[in-house]
């Protein structure tokens, strides 16, 4: 991979653009191995992240010639050593039907699909513990639903694109609801609060059938 | 320990800090006060850290009593204010000074004629519970000490520095209603998504503030849209504080303080600082206008 497109993002951040989701992750992993003086925060997007800098101790040059630098971490999912976070879920969603329709999956099919695979949170956005997580199977790419519900419930599980996610409280949502899980995403009871920040692993298992 | 008491809110008034930045891979964003100057400026006026928490007031239009002695001002959006004695007697006042508050004194804070957001710093701040480490209301996310209702008692902190060493400073321009504010902003990051004509039609045209402007953002309208060069969708990714957003109709949102993390539609430039500050203090229906620096 050659180094990321880096854009300006206002006084104080840039944006570095990338290929693809994995090109993004292991990016930031050699960011984290690697000491950027002035970089405050960094934010993943699907194929970005924004570099937030504190101007009185570095500039957008020193910074971009700094980000050339960076050796990106291809770390494979399967040699992590760290253990998943299991959701229990209810496979009884809203838009099985449309789902099966799209993908032309059965519904044993779809949840095989959704149980059989290791989940990555790529980023975290929308809400407080909204995190985008991405599957190592081959991804469905659902479109979203054309008219957003006004309230998705709490626990809600749900496919849009390239991801999978759970509702962290209840809200306005577009994404296909497929089943429903008890494990809160956001509590301000434990530090950190959300349950799967970006980087966190996660496994989905059909609920009560362990 | 030394109290206020909330006797009345008109509008909505929230209690702001710096925010709480670094939350970002959880979803959350950083919130804090949404014009930071006049925030800055309101501690500094009475002698607080940077830190102190401070009331946002809607429009002004609040009324606090002091259970002690109090020092107090006011800054951001110019209101009348005045302060009521346990006596009932009133004694004059105005924004942007200090004023000393006696035991059962009600300080009284109209109605703002020009801008948005008034704010009231107290000597030592208000200390009430923060959230994970800050006193913001983030109202997007709906975290942190909850709006202001009659009724509330408002603790004073310690978060002084020393006691004020000015006594007043000057308000803030005037501006006629139909003038329209110049907000500067740097193009980028995604500027090469419209067709390149997108500088004269940001910057050739009054822009008006539509009423559904929040503290997630300042939303616009104009008679010309700006036109995408990119039709395909944005994948979402991080967004600043005074970003422009331009989704589908073509007129841009000013993100503030409560701005969502990520966002799906491309930002076309980003305000600086002390724009994101004068963007704060847009009322539904004021004229603005962009400029581009850089």
């Amino acid at each position: 991979m050659t180094g990321p497109e880096v854009r300006s993002a206002g006084g104080t951040a840039l944006l570095a653009t990338f290929g693809s989701l994995a090109d993004v992750v292991a990016f930031r992993a050699g960011l984290a191995q690697a000491t950027l003086p002035g970089l405050t925060e960094v934010v993943s997007g699907a194929r970005t992240l924004l570099l937030r800098f504190d101007r009185t101790t570095t500039d957008p040059g020193r910074l971009r010639a700094e980000l050339k630098q960076v050796v990106p971490v291809n770390a494979s999912l399967e040699a992590h050593d760290s253990e998943p976070l299991v959701i229990p879920v209810t496979y009884d969603g809203e838009d099985l039907d449309t789902v099966t329709e799209l993908t032309g999956m059965r519904r044993d099919e779809l949840v095989a699909w959704h149980t059989g695979q290791l989940w990555t949170s790529a980023f975290c956005g929308f809400a407080p513990g909204f995190s985008y997580l991405t599957g190592s199977a081959r991804p469905l790419d659902l479109p979203r639903r054309s008219t957003a519900r006004t309230a998705v419930p709490s626990g809600a599980v749900a496919l849009a694109g390239e991801f999978s996610a759970v509702y962290p409280r209840t809200s306005p949502g577009g994404w296909q609801l497929i089943g429903r899980t008890d494990v809160p995403m956001w509590s301000l009871d434990r530090t950190p609060p959300a349950l799967a920040p970006a980087g966190t692993l996660v496994r989905f298992v059909v609920a009560g059938a362990a | 320990m030394t109290a206020l008491t909330v006797v009345q809110v008109g509008y909505g008034a929230t209690t702001q800090d710096l925010g709480r930045p670094g939350f970002s891979d959880m979803g959350l964003g950083a919130a804090g006060a949404a014009d930071r100057g006049s925030a800055a400026l309101a501690n500094r006026l009475v002698g607080n850290r940077p830190d102190a928490a401070v009331l946002e007031v809607l429009l002004g239009s609040v009324t606090l009593r002091a259970d002690a002695y109090v020092v107090a001002a006011t800054t951001g959006a110019a209101c009348p204010v005045e302060v009521e004695r346990a006596d009932g007697s009133v004694r004059g006042a105005a924004s942007h000074e200090v004023l000393l508050l006696a035991p059962g004194d009600t300080l009284r804070i109209g109605t703002a004629t020009v801008g948005l957001r008034t704010y009231v710093a107290v000597l030592g701040g208000f200390a009430v519970d923060p959230v994970l480490g800050s006193r913001s209301w983030d109202s997007l996310a709906r975290l942190g000490p909850p709006p202001l209702s009659a009724g509330d008692v408002l603790p004073v902190g310690d978060a002084r520095v020393s006691w004020p060493i000015v006594d007043a400073v000057p308000q803030p321009e005037p501006r006629w209603p139909d003038e329209p504010v110049v907000l500067d902003v740097v193009p980028g990051p995604r500027d090469d998504w419209f067709t390149p004509e997108w500088r004269t039609t940001l910057t050739g045209q009054d822009f008006s503030v539509s009423a559904d402007s929040d503290r997630v953002g300042v939303r616009t309208t104009a008679e010309t849209p700006l036109v995408r060069s990119v039709a395909r969708e944005l994948p979402s990714e991080g967004v600043e504080t005074g970003s422009l957003q331009v989704p589908p109709e073509g007129f841009p949102v000013l993100f503030l303080a409560d701005h969502p993390v990520t966002g799906g539609y491309p930002v076309v430039g980003v305000l600086t600082p002390s724009a994101i500050d004068l963007a704060a203090q847009l009322r539904p229906g004021d004229p603005l206008r962009f400029r581009i620096v850089r």
